[in-house]
């Protein structure tokens, strides 16, 4: 069986972003950059699949400019077999058309399963996963916090705002992973110079078959603030101090 | 612009996230509402009387029972070619839902829009809302999922009539296994007026339990979470707020032991009036909070527990 997991490139989450003076976007020069942590999740999940004797190959593609062959590095550190880049160069690709590259992809990989993070920590689209789903027509499992797989379907338990929910898909199907997956292991130096030697395919939308069309924006950004700063506050020094603000200065109680 | 609103329900019980869905929908145009669940009559009726609803649409049918994705898509797909607009609480059903929608119509979805500047002009937060984005979006029809937390909830008292859809889904694609939905009778966090929540320093459990809880039922307070907190297995998923958890706005907003990474205070910012009890005087979560105290909260909440009841 054969899994595929989709790794964005995105701003380490450490980074407070910065947004422009111009208003025409946050500076993203000389910041940190690393593989979304939501997909290293889903990298994590299919490589124990494949330790655990159930999926044969494991198949990571990301989109993006040429370095988003760095991120693809970093996951076959981790033990996935080889990568796909779909080079986009600059051009800003809105989970619609990643979705739409995706179904290419996966079209031509045929894998049983593929896994994507539930939200990029960029965009914080929470989009993608579903999207591509709904393209390939396939049952989803979004926000998994366990999956259990085997020869014809997998069992998804989901977080959901009012506790766990469970759901069986058949195969093939799409996982958007949650944060209690698992913890990513860290790769050793040894294995990420083994990555080094992995291959990594290199494609372009045209030559999946996308025009243009397909994958240019369909939302214009008008302009990107900065959020209302909040003022601090004070410090109060004993229990009773911050009961009394509460009740007779903020009223909230 | 008609706009179809999906109700956010538990197949008895409209709740709270769809009168303030709502309020975004109508500025958007004329609103529909949409319930899309198994016996759900009374949800429909519940929706009927909001302010501003046109008609209630009730698809009531076996396969919608648990709302999965792929069944509510193929329903709210039937009715799309009547509006302009498809609007949803970014709750995890509403999140799990839309973007079937948008492929299938092949249109981009703006999630979590936290103002609607018109009917094609919406605010969202990108990067844990360090940055605000303000989006056009020119889709013949436009796909969106709402932060309840940033709008009032419309009135009540109206009387919509009520008509049932047809509903003839395909095959399932996927299978209900189970629930296993926290109970509890507290506030739900999304909604409350008052929140307190713990980080990793609570340690446990049941430290969690006897330190954060007692004050909780005290302030008649929904019960929040960090991320480390939930990771570390001291408190469930569904409490964890923040960037990737739930976005809250209420009242008051107490956290306890909790650092303030910026994936927190995604989460929590909006709120009106933020406490923090941290023994860190230098925690980032100081820079947000109108009272801090500097304690360590196995002391001071204990003590606030009792000066509440007085
Ligand atoms: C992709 C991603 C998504 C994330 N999403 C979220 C999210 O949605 N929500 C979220 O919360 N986090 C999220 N995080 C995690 C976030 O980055 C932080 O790691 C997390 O919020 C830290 O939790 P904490 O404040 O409880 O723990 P810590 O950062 O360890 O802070 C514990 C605090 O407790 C204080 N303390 C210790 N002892 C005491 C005491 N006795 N009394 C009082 N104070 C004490 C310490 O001074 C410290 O400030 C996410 C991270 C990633 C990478
Ligand atoms: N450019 C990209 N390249 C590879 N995967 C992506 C890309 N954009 C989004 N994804 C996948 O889709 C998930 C959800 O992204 P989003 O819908 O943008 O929040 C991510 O966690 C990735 O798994």
């Amino acid at each position: 069986m054969k899994v595929l997991v989709a790794v964005k490139r995105v701003v380490d989450y450490n980074v407070k972003v910065r947004v422009k003076n111009d208003g025409s976007g946050v500076d993203l020069t000389n910041v940190k950059m690393s593989i979304n942590p939501f997909d290293e999740i889903a990298v994590e999940e299919a490589v124990r699949l494949k330790e655990a004797g159930k999926v044969d190959e494991v198949v990571l593609v990301s989109i993006g400019s040429a370095k988003s062959e760095e991120t693809l590095r970093t996951g076959l550190a981790m033990g996935a077999d080889r990568g796909i880049l779909v080079n986009t160069d600059d051009l800003a690709v809105e989970p619609l058309a990643v979705a739409k590259i995706l179904q290419k992809v996966t079209e031509k990989e045929q894998p049983s399963l593929v896994i994507l993070g539930k939200q990029a920590i960029d965009d914080d689209c929470n989009q993608t996963g579903q999207m591509l789903s709904a393209l390939m027509n396939w049952p989803q499992g979004t926000f998994a916090s366990e999956v259990a797989l085997d020869d014809t379907q997998v069992t998804v338990t989901r977080e959901v705002d009012g506790g766990l929910q469970t759901v069986k898909l058949s195969l093939p199907a799409v996982v958007t992973t949650d944060l209690r997956l698992n913890e990513p292991r860290f790769a050793s130096l040894p294995n990420i110079m083994k990555a080094k030697k992995k291959p990594v395919d290199k494609l372009t939308p045209a030559e999946l078959g996308l025009g243009e069309g397909d994958i240019k924006p369909r939302l214009e950004i008008v302009q990107t603030q900065e959020p209302a700063k909040r003022q601090a506050g004070i410090k109060v020094v004993t229990v009773a101090e911050l009961v009394d603000k509460l009740k007779n200065e903020a009223g909230v109680l | 612009m008609k706009t179809l609103l999906i109700a956010e329900h538990d197949n008895h019980t409209l709740s709270a996230h769809t009168a303030k869905a709502l309020t975004a929908a109508t500025k958007l145009g004329a609103v529909d509402i949409l319930v899309l669940g198994q016996d759900c009559e009374a949800v429909a009726q519940q929706a009927a009387t909001l302010a501003g609803v046109s008609t209630v649409l009730l698809a009531d049918d076996a396969g919608l029972a648990n709302q999965l994705a792929e069944p509510c898509a193929e329903v709210i797909l039937s009715l799309a070619s009547e509006y302009q607009g498809i609007v949803a609480a970014a709750t995890t059903t509403g999140k799990n839902t839309l973007p079937r929608v948008a492929a299938k119509l092949d249109v981009m979805q703006v999630s979590d829009v936290i103002e609607v500047l018109d009917e094609s002009t919406f605010k969202r937060p990108i990067y844990a809302g360090n940055a605000i984005q303000t989006v056009r979006c020119n889709e013949p029809i436009k796909v969106i999922t709402v932060r309840t937390a940033n709008f009032e909830a419309a009135g009540t008292g109206a009387s919509a009539p009520v008509s049932a859809v047809s509903v003839n889904l395909s095959a399932a694609l996927s299978e209900h296994v189970e629930d296993t939905l926290s109970v509890s009778e507290r506030p739900e966090l999304a909604t409350a007026n008052i929140i307190i929540s713990g980080g990793r320093a609570l340690g446990s459990k049941e430290q969690f339990q006897q330190v954060i809880l007692p004050v909780a039922d005290k302030l008649g307070a929904a019960v929040g979470a960090s991320r480390a907190a939930v990771d570390a297995g001291y408190a469930p998923n569904d409490w964890q707020v923040g960037q990737t958890g739930k976005i809250v706005s209420p009242q008051l907003y107490i956290a306890c032991g909790i650092s303030g990474a910026i994936q927190h205070l995604a989460g929590m910012k909006d709120s009106k009036v933020i406490v923090a009890i941290n023994t860190d005087e230098d925690a980032p979560i100081f820079q947000v909070a109108d009272y801090g105290l500097v304690a360590d909260l196995f002391e001071v909440l204990p003590e606030l527990e009792q000066q509440l009841g007085s």
